[in-house]
């Protein structure tokens, strides 16, 4: 019944972008400022952009997500958006009472050339209210960059905002990215079980994944308070997940200027606070790095518990690689993750035939091959990839396997391949926000999925249907 | 109500207190967590089933990507609808122009997806960079033969239902350019049914057992040729008639054909809109087979629902929608199965809306005007609700104060329109209002 779209050689050229493989700058922003205790984010824009992001982020958190809007009209729009933004705030303050108001820009707000920063200044010196929230603004212009872009910035400028030096303390200061809140809840466990007193931004871990309430929130318990951000600057030393971040050459940028410095980068700059920066701990070798740098901070050795949980890893990498060796994957979503992926695919014996983003770093194939010894040379890397440009290079390549977040699952249907589910979004299944990637026990977890994906794709397409493997 | 937005209060009413009408068709108030999206959405939303259609959003990536196959809408052949294209813009062409851009665009993916016709949505930075969409898509139509349609939907240029008045002139523009065609006897375009999860299908099923021939969906498995020919019906029924009205009345004054405003969600209702469409064309054969189709129906669905009533009687629901005139359908609906209506509201209704649902509903009724999650979890709270009907943004509101849920949004994958429909919905509200697991939520 349903007629299929017509065959595209994966080289034709289009203008257009179809089937994004990425999201707007103000979605990562909102998603980091979630993260920060009593904090409401405000969309400077048009009301769209606030409720689309509600609910592209309800689908997958499948929790209330509030972000307010400044709610643009033609006259904001023609005579500048400031009224909108006292408007907003003060609306805000009055319903939620924030501890924090972050402000986040649109393209919109930015092309008509609104100054947010001065509109929060002149705000705080006319409000008459005693107790102020603190503010923090974000320039997310969407037409910069991806949503990662917007979420790396944000973090950024909570950092600026918020940071301050003073004497070295023991702390450490944690960036994990835009991972899951079940990764969140990992890494606190983790650092608890070192000893280590830490800071993680963001960490919205339960803003963003709340138990069952007895009587509504507004603001939803959780959250790094801003006290705790202030201190980042005299923290011993600070991790940060990500070897891309928002570091890239934009595309279709006027002058080829870098975006902000990360928060990390910035707290390394101003206040000598040292940054190791590194993938996302998924896989055995990507997680070592992130335990030897525990430890070489910390001077304590790896709990046991982890020790177990890496011997175990590695034993089932034993008991399951047979079935993946060879096996030929397509990893795509946010550049930092398809990495982070990539390499542990690598370490596995599966062939990544190509790794795919929406992000326009134009570093993602540099960072493959650095992180994958085994065949980072050839794999396929492509930065400024959408979906259709995926699906049309499978048709050609057929892959065994797709791994990434949902929205591929229309190619791996069509294709008739498993995908493992993993990354944001996942909009076609519950429990997206509660998947592990991170650390030993997250990749173990993936390792289990990749595995029986395949034995399952295998048991399915058998005429026996053995009942051992 | 202290800690809700002053400026909000004539935009909520509570029957049997207040006597005012409900204020409504305003802008949101900036900072309120509205449950509306903006005009661009408006307009996405309308023109979004029509399946030969290509459909590109000229502005950064995000309008597109928040739209890319959202709505349940089903096609009965071409797909190119669920694409979603975007010129993506950059910052160079929000300095320089996307012109060039949009044009090289609109060119290959023509050539490539050969559309019937193309919808060109301009996002609020086209308005502000001053891209002459309109003359790139007369110059597109003139090189390829294709009709490229601007749809001039820049999101802050008014609310949602700004965006509905623009698609449908959208639509305008293409009806009456078939002048071969002829409409058979006792024809009807059907407006405001997107033929989510198949509803226009059984609709139009019913319709031919009575005689009635479709010629025009707008814009349910919709096809730009059909609209092209929708001049030629006899009548327009319109649902969903905050979106599609005014082009029911244009197309009245342009082609005189009347239009009558139905609902297709209940028994009540969509029997009505049957008896309505016989009596229109004023033919007894045809309402003779209205009541048969009426009664075959109902007979078979009456018994299946009683033992949904049985377990759903006296229970309280909560519906926060779109457009008011499908929160009356369902105000009725849910009398059916036996609950009461609490809280009722909607993003975009009218004042005739606002008030026939004053009149039918309960003294105690919440009755308000887009809201937002703050006051909605308050009045879901105040009143006891145990179902909340909405969509997607209002779910996680009811589960995380344990009630029950039913989406008669339009991401839906459920038919809930005509007696199949009413019978899934009786299976939904069950579902879920009866589930086990809200013991531990209590």
């Amino acid at each position: 019944m349903f007629e299929n779209a017509p065959i595209i050689k994966s080289t034709k050229e289009f203008t257009a972008t179809r089937n994004a493989c990425k999201l707007c700058a103000p979605l990562g922003a909102s998603v980091a400022f979630k993260g920060i205790r009593g904090c409401v984010p405000i969309i400077h824009g048009s009301q769209g952009c606030a409720t689309y992001i509600r609910r592209y982020l309800i689908s997958h958190f499948k929790e209330p997500v509030d972000i307010a809007s400044s709610n643009f009209t033609e006259e904001a729009t023609v005579f500048g958006g400031g009224a909108n933004c006292d408007r907003a705030i003060t609306n805000v303050i009055s319903q939620y009472k924030p501890e924090v108001v972050a402000l986040t820009t649109t393209c919109l707000s930015e092309t008509i050339g609104d100054d947010v920063k001065m509109y929060v200044h002149d705000y705080k010196r006319n409000s008459e209210l005693k107790d102020l929230p603190a503010f923090v603004t974000a320039s997310t212009p969407s037409y910069q960059g991806s949503h990662m872009d917007g979420f790396h910035e944000a973090v950024g400028a909570a950092i600026k905002a918020f940071a301050k030096g003073g004497e070295k303390g023991t702390h450490l200061n944690i960036f994990p990215g835009f991972v899951s809140t079940e990764d969140l809840r990992q890494l606190k466990y983790l650092l608890k079980d070192y000893g280590i007193e830490f800071v993680m931004l963001p960490d919205y871990s339960e803003t963003l994944d709340n138990p069952i309430w007895e009587s509504y929130k507004r603001i939803p318990e959780g959250g790094t308070p801003v006290s705790a951000i202030e201190t980042c600057g005299s923290a011993a030393a600070s991790v940060e997940f990500g070897t891309i971040l928002n570091s890239g050459a934009l595309s279709g940028r006027v002058k080829n200027t870098r975006l902000s410095a990360t928060g990390a980068e910035y707290l390394q700059n101003e206040f000598g606070v040292k940054n190791y920066r590194m993938p996302l701990p998924i896989g055995v070798k990507n997680t070592d790095r992130f335990y030897k740098a525990l430890a070489e901070i910390s001077g304590k050795e790896m709990p046991a518990r982890y020790k177990g949980e890496r011997g175990r890893l590695i034993d089932s990498y034993a008991d399951g690689h047979k079935y993946i060796f060879g096996k030929k994957a397509v990893v795509y979503g946010e550049e930092d993750f398809v990495v982070a992926m990539t390499t542990f695919l690598d370490e596995i014996g599966v062939d990544v035939i190509l790794a795919a983003t929406g992000g326009e770093s134009g570093r993602l194939a540099d960072q493959i091959k650095a992180n994958c010894p085994e065949r980072g040379e050839q794999i396929l890397a492509k930065n400024m990839f959408d979906y259709e440009k995926i699906k049309e290079w499978c048709q050609e390549n057929k892959p065994d396997l797709l791994v990434g977040n949902s929205k591929a699952y229309y190619i791996a249907r069509e294709l008739e391949v498993p995908i493992v589910r993993c990354g944001f979004p996942i909009h076609d299944r519950i429990g997206g926000q509660r998947i592990k990637h991170l650390g030993y026990a997250g990749t173990q977890e993936l390792f289990d999925q990749v595995v029986n994906a395949m034995i399952q794709y295998k048991q399915d397409h058998s005429p026996v249907g053995y009942k051992y493997m | 109500m202290d800690t809700f937005i002053n400026d909000r209060q004539n935009q909520i009413l509570t029957k049997g207190k207040d006597d005012a009408t409900i204020a409504c068709g305003k802008a949101s108030v900036a900072g309120s967590v509205s449950q509306r999206a903006c005009v661009f959405c408006g307009s996405r939303v309308v023109l979004y089933p029509i399946a030969d259609a290509l459909h590109l959003i000229h502005g950064p990536v995000g309008c597109a990507a928040y739209t890319w196959d959202i709505r349940g809408a089903l096609s009965s052949g071409p797909q190119i609808h669920r694409l979603s294209f975007t010129t993506d813009l950059k910052e160079k062409e929000v300095v320089f122009g996307g012109e060039e851009r949009l044009y090289k665009a609109l060119i290959s993916l023509i050539e490539t997806y050969k559309p019937k016709g193309a919808f060109v949505y301009a996002t609020c930075i086209v308005g502000v960079i001053g891209d002459d969409v309109e003359a790139v898509c007369r110059r597109v139509t003139r090189e390829t033969g294709i009709d490229v349609i601007p749809v001039m939907s820049e999101g802050f240029n008014g609310t949602k239902k700004d965006g509905y008045k623009i698609a449908c002139g959208a639509l305008s523009k293409l009806i009456g350019t078939d002048t071969t065609y002829q409409a058979p006897e006792h024809s009807i375009n059907i407006l405001g049914d997107f033929n989510l999860a198949g509803e226009l299908w059984m609709l139009a099923e019913y319709y031919k057992k009575m005689g009635v021939n479709l010629v025009g969906a707008m814009t349910g498995d919709g096809r730009v040729d059909d609209i092209r020919k929708a001049h030629t019906a006899k009548l327009n029924v319109v649902q969903c008639s905050g979106s599609m009205i005014g082009l029911a009345k244009e197309m009245k004054e342009k082609y005189g054909i009347p239009f009558m405003k139905v609902s297709y969600f209940g028994i009540e209702d969509m029997s009505d809109a049957l008896y309505e469409v016989a009596k229109f064309f004023k033919s007894d054969e045809m309402m003779e087979k209205a009541r048969k189709l009426v009664t075959e129906e109902i007979s078979k669905l009456l018994p299946q629902l009683a033992q949904y009533r049985e377990k759903l009687e006296g229970k309280k629901a909560a519906i926060y929608v779109g457009g008011a005139f499908k929160a009356i359908s369902l105000v009725k609906a849910l009398r059916l199965l036996g609950m009461k209506t609490v809280v009722v509201g909607s993003q975009t209704g009218n004042s005739d809306d606002y008030n026939l649902l004053k009149d039918m509903c309960d003294d105690g009724t919440i009755i308000c005007d887009d809201s937002n999650p703050n006051e909605l979890s308050e009045f879901v709270k105040q009143t006891g609700a145990d179902l909340f009907i909405g969509g997607v943004k209002e779910r996680p509101i009811a589960y995380k104060l344990g009630l029950g849920f039913c989406d008669h949004n339009h991401e839906r994958k459920e038919a809930l329109a005509g007696y199949e429909g009413m019978l899934n919905f009786a299976k939904e509200v069950y579902a879920s209002v009866c589930s086990p697991v809200w013991q531990f939520m209590k």
